[in-house]
């Protein structure tokens, strides 16, 4: 039987995709920002952050709601529990779009380094894996949560290629110190951006199978 | 809210069974097209105010009343009303559902009788338009002339609003209208008020709070004879202003 009920949690939903959908455009500007030297991009991040703000009340404050009208047991409980635990995960990810904004404010003052490679790459899979563990979390698709975990390693392993650039710069140039710091600390807000999708692609197997795999803990046989 | 949002407005109403006060200065606004739920422990008066709303209270001797209810800016307690007219226009549907012994049919079609409608074919359809509005045609409309008290008692009481209904009430009053259901019969009246909500006017009177706050949108909190708090369900279910409300939502009372 379709319950009223679902309407309410189909709504939570919408909520949640608008919230992401944003996050990704404000993650796509702020890189652009970096690497095409674009200060035209970095007004519109700090206006979506503060929808981004708003939309997170909003949803915590629905999510609140729901609990305290319905009632909510297993399968909605679990799904009402990792909407709120994802909307503040959706809302630090804008945050780190933010961070990258204000790095650029700083890089753009200077000439550039060099031509840009990884980032640009880090900040493709980044978003992706944001759209994709929203999609798998709002269509219950643990398949793909699953595959969002896997992606978090190629992101790791390209935040340390640009480590090593950017301490191979500082040590051969000091005037570049600045600049490159800059840099890694951007690459270091894409890897974040990462974990916060990796943590909603967790939530995800947890609202449907009910399994916590958060710091492997599903490889334990007695918690399978 | 504006003044035409409002179907009734109950303005400081005292009601007294002899020298006991059971209602103490009691406001209530009803918004159309919502349900108020009134909530509150067992002899708070909930039921007594629920009763006031289509002057049931009138057939108990001793009862009197001073304040207004204004049932579309009319009180309905002015010496002019017609309480039968009033009781089609607030309809009850009570605790236990109380079908007559009589067919499905002829338990929606009574009170269009009693009205004096006897173009069958006019019948006809406004049985078929209440029984599809209380989620009943599809599984009834074979059935039409079996005996009501064959049915579920969750048909029973879905029948029961379906016999309002053809009367074409403006409020509907329901006191405790699944106490005698099971879970799974109770969700099926819930959605059916739910749906109702979008051609109805519904005051509901329940014991149990998890209903209120699953289906009203406005509620009530009522202690001995006074309403301590009224709003919005989310706000009375999340956010109290009143300690008494607080105690009693989260279960520490009542």
């Amino acid at each position: 039987m379709e319950r009223h009920f679902d309407e309410s949690l189909q709504a939570l939903k919408h909520q949640l995709i608008k919230m992401s959908a944003m996050s990704e455009v404000m993650i796509a500007d702020a890189v652009k920002a970096v690497v095409d030297r674009n200060p035209a991009l970095m007004a519109p991040v700090w206006q979506r952050e503060d929808q981004v703000n708003h939309l997170q009340i909003e949803i915590d404050e629905t999510c609140l709601t729901l609990i305290a009208l319905h009632q909510p047991a297993a399968g909605d409980l679990r799904f009402i529990m990792g909407a709120a635990k994802t909307n503040a995960e959706l809302e630090r990810l804008a945050d780190e779009a933010v961070n990258i904004v204000q790095k650029a404010e700083r890089l753009l003052k200077e000439p550039s380094l060099k031509p840009f490679r990884i980032i640009p790459e880090m900040a493709v899979i980044a978003q992706g894996m944001v759209r994709d563990s929203l999609h798998s979390f709002v269509n219950r698709n643990v398949i793909l949560a699953r595959e969002v975990l896997l992606r978090d390693d190629r992101l790791d392993d390209l935040k340390d290629a640009i480590s090593l650039e950017m301490t191979d710069f500082m040590a051969k140039d000091s005037a570049s110190v600045a600049r490159a710091l800059d840099l890694l600390l951007v690459s270091r807000y894409l890897e974040r951006i990462g974990d916060h999708a990796t943590n909603i692609a967790e939530i995800t197997i947890f609202v449907v199978e009910g399994r916590d795999v958060r710091h492997h803990s599903d490889s334990q046989p007695h918690l399978a | 809210m504006k003044l035409n949002d409002m179907v009734i407005t109950v303005k400081d109403l005292n009601l007294f069974y002899g020298d006991f006060q059971a209602l103490k200065a009691v406001p209530m606004d009803v918004k159309r097209h919502h349900i108020t739920a009134l909530i509150g422990p067992s002899g708070c008066g909930k039921s007594t105010l629920l009763r006031t709303l289509n002057r049931m209270n009138d057939l108990i001797p001793s009862v009197r009343v001073t304040g207004s209810i204004l049932l579309e800016g009319k009180n309905i307690y002015d010496s002019d009303t017609d309480v039968c007219a009033l009781r089609k226009r607030v309809g009850m549907v009570f605790q236990r559902p109380n079908p007559f012994p009589l067919s499905i049919y002829d338990n929606v079609a009574f009170g269009l009788k009693v009205a004096g409608l006897n173009d069958r074919h006019r019948v006809d359809e406004i049985v078929e338009r209440s029984l599809r509005a209380a989620a009943l045609w599809d599984n009834l409309k074979d059935k039409l002339e079996y005996s009501a008290l064959e049915l579920p008692l969750d048909q029973q009481q879905r029948l029961c609003v379906a016999r309002l209904l053809a009367v074409e009430p403006e409020v509907i009053l329901m006191d405790e209208p699944c106490s005698a259901l099971d879970p799974m019969s109770t969700g099926r009246i819930e959605e059916l008020m739910l749906d109702l909500k979008a051609n109805y006017t519904m005051v509901i009177v329940t014991h149990n709070m998890q209903q209120a706050a699953r289906i009203s949108d406005y509620s009530g909190y009522m202690l001995l004879g006074e309403m301590i708090e009224f709003g919005q369900t989310a706000g009375i279910f999340t956010s109290p202003h009143d300690n008494r409300t607080q105690d009693y939502v989260s279960g520490r009372y009542g």
